[in-house]
């Protein structure tokens, strides 16, 4: 090195850097530091007028072993569970169903898996309530089938959560689950059927391993955030079907308690972060004989 | 039709391609049966036609007496080797060996012993725990051919085997098939663009063209006396010559008025008749080239001749010689090595000749094998022997 000029190896860190600076600020304004406050916020004791006291306490996170929390805690988590396997039963089909069909048909395909997320959230989910009502159009058939007894109600309770919360989520389970679907080598599922394995066979003994990036995917895509579902159980759930996240919106909202509802999160952010950090782990350690096959993430 | 495995009247199309049409065909218990064309001559649709992936339009398929044309290939007493070998990447080795033994829920212990068998037979008994991206592609050939085996088919399907292998190790591989044919002694489905390895390897070959049968026969027959002006020029390389029928000689031997030469005297094998035009055949290999002009010989067709390029590979020397304007290819084999001697060079005047018994006549070819004329002669090579060249794709 005879000149200022920096050594290639330097100056590609420092590309890669200049590369990575913008998300990572972009991380740190908008996620780290608010979860950081979160966390602080947690530990504080609240004031009389909804805010926060001076002093530090633990008061606060231990009141939340109460018998209440753990009930919606468990809730929350069968839930999200709940919706996620439902997701994944819908879109590994229909994954390998897009990822098979003729190229013209698979962006029109794709497009359909889209289409919701032209319209707002919040207004898909007012449909449901349209669609799920007493006198609405799935009520009256369910019932002139004689599935349903006509006096049932088909709204504010656990069932028309999962069904909205599957309805939801399903793209995000869809997509990841088609990019590995579409990268996979048909020919292993050929192998598979010359070597004596049924159709079905085939399927769970190749295809599902030959996707399995594109399931952890879809399976963090979904669930992850069925832990914090907030409007859905709002809108189309009950009391009895609340889950974390409407608890932790009431003490902000009716309790001004944001100490109780920065605990809450926390404690909820916790529990995500925790399996996911075992998925990378677990991933890590999978590298050197997974290099075939990479999905997304 | 009798046969072990038969083809009847099997017919396939993918669109308006005729990728078989109305192929008839009967292989023998313990053959090691090749099918040799061009890409797009429907070789590796007749495979997929018999392993279950594809159903014919028309037509029936055989397995020792039994109709297998609606068997899902689950349902097949046959195995297949594929082109990209399509080992299971998240299985290792033995897992991948053991597959078909798995799905078919065999006692853990036959499994077992009968992986090592097979790992044994292919000799990558040491390999077993590795995952498929870490072996060579030899080595993927291997375990390949292992997993297709341990389901004991009646016949292994090779598509196109050796295709991702480089040339060195294709040869090996060549005789490692050829050993475990031997070993095994099941009947063999090969399929293959490449004229030396199925002439090296096969009991019998079947040349195909546009979905059709062009010839079937042993390797002896197919490059001796094919049938047709394809099969000459897709097996081996020759010399087409152009010409018609001058004269009946005798009973066996015709004249025939070929441009540029003149008369030249050739086996009538077919009956032909004065008039009727003719394409001759003739091998490079079965030309002499000499700098004097041989004994006169009743038999022989002789030529002065032009030299025009000289390429020597080792074990034997190619010449492009030029007879009335006529470019003509000859092999010569290099004999004993003689200091002394003094070869004939580029740019000489030379002899060729070629006995009357050795050319053969055969019918025109359509315009879409026009190609094979162009060149002739290029890097094709017989018997897949060592040399630059890469079989007769060209």
């Amino acid at each position: 090195m005879t000149s200022g000029q920096p050594a290639p190896e330097e100056r590609r860190r420092l590309n890669e850097w200049l590369l990575t600076a913008p998300s990572l600020l972009w991380l740190a304004v908008l996620v780290l530091v608010p979860t950081a406050i979160v966390f602080v916020i947690a530990f504080k004791p609240p004031d009389i007028d909804g805010g926060i006291g001076a002093g530090w306490t633990v008061a606060t996170l231990r009141s939340l072993a109460r018998s209440s929390y753990a009930r919606i805690a468990w809730r929350t988590l069968y839930l999200s569970f709940l919706t996620t396997a439902g997701c994944m039963l819908l879109a590994v089909p229909t994954g390998y169903f897009i990822a098979r069909v003729d190229r013209a048909w698979r962006q029109s395909l794709l497009l359909l898996v889209v289409i919701p997320f032209w319209t707002s959230f919040l207004i898909r989910i007012f449909a449901w309530k349209v669609l799920l009502h007493p006198d609405g159009p799935v009520k009256a058939a369910l019932a002139w089938l004689g599935l349903v007894p006509p006096n049932a109600g088909l709204l504010y309770n656990a069932g028309a959560v999962l069904l909205v919360m599957i309805y939801t989520s399903l793209p995000f389970a869809i997509l990841p689950v088609y990019a590995a679907a579409e990268k996979l080598d048909y020919t292993l599922v050929e192998a598979a059927r010359d070597l004596g394995a049924t159709p079905l066979g085939a399927f769970f003994r190749v295809f599902v391993p030959g996707i399995s990036r594109g399931l952890v995917a879809a399976t963090l895509l979904v669930f992850i955030p069925s832990l914090g579902s907030y409007i859905i159980p709002d809108l189309v759930g009950s009391p009895s079907s609340e889950m974390l996240g409407n608890v932790i919106a009431q003490r902000v909202f009716v309790e001004r308690n944001l100490p109780h509802a920065s605990a809450l999160a926390a404690v909820l952010t916790v529990a995500v972060l925790a399996p996911m950090l075992a998925v990378l782990l677990l991933r890590r350690n999978g590298e050197v004989g997974a290099a075939q096959s990479r999905g997304p993430l | 039709m009798a046969g072990f495995l038969v083809f009847d009247g099997v017919s396939k199309s993918f669109g308006t391609v005729r990728a078989a049409d109305g192929v008839s065909l009967s292989i023998e218990r313990g053959e090691f049966f090749s099918l040799l064309g061009p890409s797009g001559c429907g070789k590796t649709t007749l495979l997929r036609i018999l392993a279950g992936f594809e159903r014919p339009d028309e037509g029936r398929v055989l397995l020792d007496g039994e109709d297998i044309t609606a068997l899902p290939p689950n349902r097949r007493k046959v195995n297949t080797v594929f082109q990209s070998y399509a080992l299971f990447p998240h299985l290792s080795v033995r897992e991948n060996v053991a597959f078909g033994l798995r799905v078919a829920r065999r006692p853990k212990a036959e499994i077992e012993s009968e992986v090592d068998r097979m790992l044994a037979l292919v000799q990558m008994e040491d390999q077993g725990a590795k995952r498929p991206d870490q072996l060579s592609g030899g080595q993927r050939q291997r375990v390949a051919i292992a997993r297709a085996l341990i389901n004991h088919p009646q016949v292994l399907l090779l598509d196109e085997p050796l295709a991702a292998l480089d040339l060195k190790l294709r040869q090996r591989m060549a005789i490692e098939l050829d050993r475990i044919h031997d070993e095994v002694g099941i009947t063999f489905l090969f399929v293959t663009h490449d004229q030396g390895e199925s002439m090296s390897l096969s009991d019998r070959i079947a040349v195909m063209k546009e979905g059709r049968i062009e010839q079937i026969g042993t390797p002896a027959e197919v490059y001796e006396a094919p049938r047709s002006s394809f099969v000459a020029a897709f097996i081996g390389d020759t010399n087409f010559l152009e010409g018609h029928v001058s004269e009946v000689v005798d009973g066996e031997y015709i004249r025939l008025a070929i441009t540029g030469f003149g008369d030249v005297l050739c086996f009538n094998d077919a009956q032909r008749q004065p008039g009727m035009p003719v394409y001759l055949s003739v091998r490079p290999e079965k030309i002499r080239i000499s700098r004097e002009a041989p004994p006169a010989d009743a038999r022989h067709n002789v030529f002065p001749c032009r030299v025009e390029d000289v390429v020597y590979l080792g074990t034997h020397t190619r010449f492009w010689v030029s007879v009335g304007g006529r470019r003509i290819a000859v092999f010569q084999q290099q004999g004993r090595f003689l200091l002394d001697e003094r070869p004939i060079r580029w740019n000489e005047d030379a002899w060729i000749s070629w006995h009357a018994d050795d050319g053969f006549m055969l019918e025109r070819f359509s315009e879409a094998d026009g190609a094979l004329t162009g060149t002739g002669v290029d890097d094709g090579e017989v018997g897949g022997d060592a040399d630059a060249g890469d079989g007769a794709d060209g």
